[in-house]
């Protein structure tokens, strides 16, 4: 039987087909690993989401080794305890660039023509990402960990939580912080890329208008390159 | 309906494209994070600063060790008069108005702070004390106004207790087998039997903490150490860490309330102070919806700054 003679019979209420031709519609391959972007992209305000995904990268890294050694390696160990300061410092430096990158976007309304739901997805992480660090503090099993564990169990409690989410439960919070979080918030930065790559950088308010005549998705080595900042 | 690369090639008409090279960009980033995060973490490491236990606690600290477990057989403890989820004290529970959410899930986790912290354990090491066997007895066997009448005379006297020889000592007084059942729990914690006692739960893993932790927070020599560590509630709390570390700065938002009246001595700033950053952050994801906020970026010239290549290369 040939190709084309099967087409038709599986088309119909394909789920598979169906999502290929939705994924090659809207995330296309040129728009996911793209050679070439609007020239206003050249500003140090989009390297601030890129280096908040770098330091997730050294998270999750980290953190692999972490969890492979168990909770209690990085503390009887120096090797541990090293690897335990580059986690540590990975998710500040995480959470520094993250805060850059939604300041930044905010002040470019990066929402604007229809990007509303990577602005949403966003704030998700921003918030999921807090959370997730909030468990990797009390299952550190330090005086820190108590501390807080200690105080923050009645916000838990008050808002009718903490008969779910016992901080004072190492186990629990151990396992929600080395997979569940780390699943959620990875995820959730990967919508969403893949979301402002669907659209697009945003353009810049109030655009002049007077733009360079170049064509749009022009490509090839004749492009013309404008001033990038 | 159109492709994406359709509506991207109509949404950047008449824009220069350049060329970018999105992997190596990343790939930058990724070994330029490592450089500095090695850098960092090889000047100044991390924080560290080990738990305390309750064997440390009972030995720098008996008289509040024993102040703290007299309140938790008492049932006067912070833990014994919580409300859910540890246990069903009335109008406990922090409340705006009607709204009781630490009612809604019941107690979840039940703690009878004098059976649990004090009766429990010392039943598990009286196991050949005769002593400590007949000091229980004692109590068990005496009416619940005979136990608070000693209970509040002891109370009382531990004001004025005094160490000796890692034992604290009260004046004479009629506090049947309490002072007793304090030593008794005293010499347990300070060899570190408590700490293995207070986790025991009929099975060989164990991982919740709940136990040893309340008992330690209604005490209050974990309380002084995070005072010297900058740690307390009025010192912005749970955002600081040991040490000089940055601790979790992106917590001020929730921290700085607790800084402010009237929530710096609300009895339900907890559920008062949530409520209010869930509100912020739901203001925070709705921006795009939201008049005003929506529009600041387009009066506060910011996006001069972002894009400023592109304006210059525009007005020229």
């Amino acid at each position: 039987m040939t190709e084309s003679a099967q087409e038709p019979e599986v088309d119909r209420g394909n789920w598979t087909l169906a999502l290929r031709r939705f994924l090659e519609r809207r995330v296309p391959l040129v728009h996911l690993l793209p050679d070439r972007q609007p020239y206003f992209v050249g500003s140090w305000v989009y390297v601030f989401g890129v280096v908040a995904i770098a330091a997730l990268i050294w998270i999750v890294a980290t953190g692999i080794v972490l969890v492979f050694f168990g909770p209690q390696w990085w503390h009887v160990s120096n090797i541990g305890h090293f690897v335990n300061a580059l986690h540590f410092w990975s998710v500040q430096i995480f959470f520094i660039f993250m805060v850059l990158h939604l300041w930044g976007q905010y002040f470019a309304a990066s929402w604007r023509d229809g990007r509303a739901p990577t602005w949403l997805v966003g704030v998700i992480v921003f918030a999921i990402s807090i959370v997730a660090t909030f468990t990797g503090y009390v299952a550190q099993q330090n005086f820190d960990a108590q501390w807080i564990a200690i105080n923050a169990k009645d916000a838990m409690n008050a808002v009718g939580v903490g008969a779910f989410f016992n901080v004072l439960n190492f186990g629990q919070m151990y396992g929600l912080h080395v997979l569940f979080f780390p699943i959620a918030v990875t995820t959730l930065v990967a919508v969403h890329v893949v979301l402002v790559r669907m659209r697009g950088v945003v353009k810049p308010i109030d655009p002049p208008g007077a733009e360079t005549s170049e064509p749009a998705r022009r490509s090839g080595p004749q492009a013309s390159e404008g001033p990038v900042a | 309906m159109s492709s994406t690369a359709d509506s991207q090639a109509r949404y950047y008409a008449g824009i220069r494209m350049v060329p970018f090279d999105l992997l190596k960009e990343g790939v930058l980033a990724v070994v330029g994070v490592a450089v500095l995060v090695l850098i960092l973490a090889a000047l100044l490491s991390a924080p560290d600063v080990p738990p305390v236990t309750i064997g440390s606690w009972a030995q720098a600290d008996p008289v509040d060790f024993v102040t703290t477990a007299t309140a938790e057989l008492a049932g006067q403890s912070g833990t014994a008069g919580y409300g859910p989820p540890y246990n069903g004290t009335p109008d406990a529970a922090q409340a705006i108005g009607p709204i009781v959410p630490q009612e809604w899930a019941g107690v979840s986790t039940p703690i009878d702070t004098a059976k649990d912290f004090v009766l429990h354990p010392l039943e598990l090491a009286a196991a050949g004390d005769a002593t400590l066997t007949s000091a229980l007895a004692t109590y068990e066997g005496a009416n619940s106004t005979q136990q608070q009448t000693w209970l509040d005379a002891y109370t009382t006297a531990l004001g004025n207790a005094t160490v000796q020889g890692g034992e604290v000592t009260v004046t004479p007084g009629d506090y049947g087998p309490v002072p007793q059942l304090m030593a008794s729990l005293l010499g347990v914690a300070r060899s570190g039997g408590l700490d293995a006692l207070l986790l025991e739960n009929g099975r060989f893993f164990q991982t919740d903490f709940t136990r040893p932790l309340l008992l330690m927070g209604d005490g209050n020599y974990l309380a002084n150490l995070a005072a010297v560590q900058h740690l307390t509630g009025d010192q912005w709390g749970v955002m600081n860490e040991t040490g000089s570390y940055p601790g979790q700065t992106w917590l001020w938002l929730y921290s700085v309330w607790y800084q402010l009246p009237p929530f710096n001595t609300a009895p339900n700033a907890d559920l008062a102070i949530v409520l209010i950053v869930l509100a912020l952050t739901t203001l925070l994801a709705l921006v795009p919806f939201i008049p005003i906020l929506r529009d600041i970026p387009r009066w506060v010239p910011v996006h001069r700054l972002i894009w400023r290549g592109y304006y210059r290369g525009s007005s020229s």
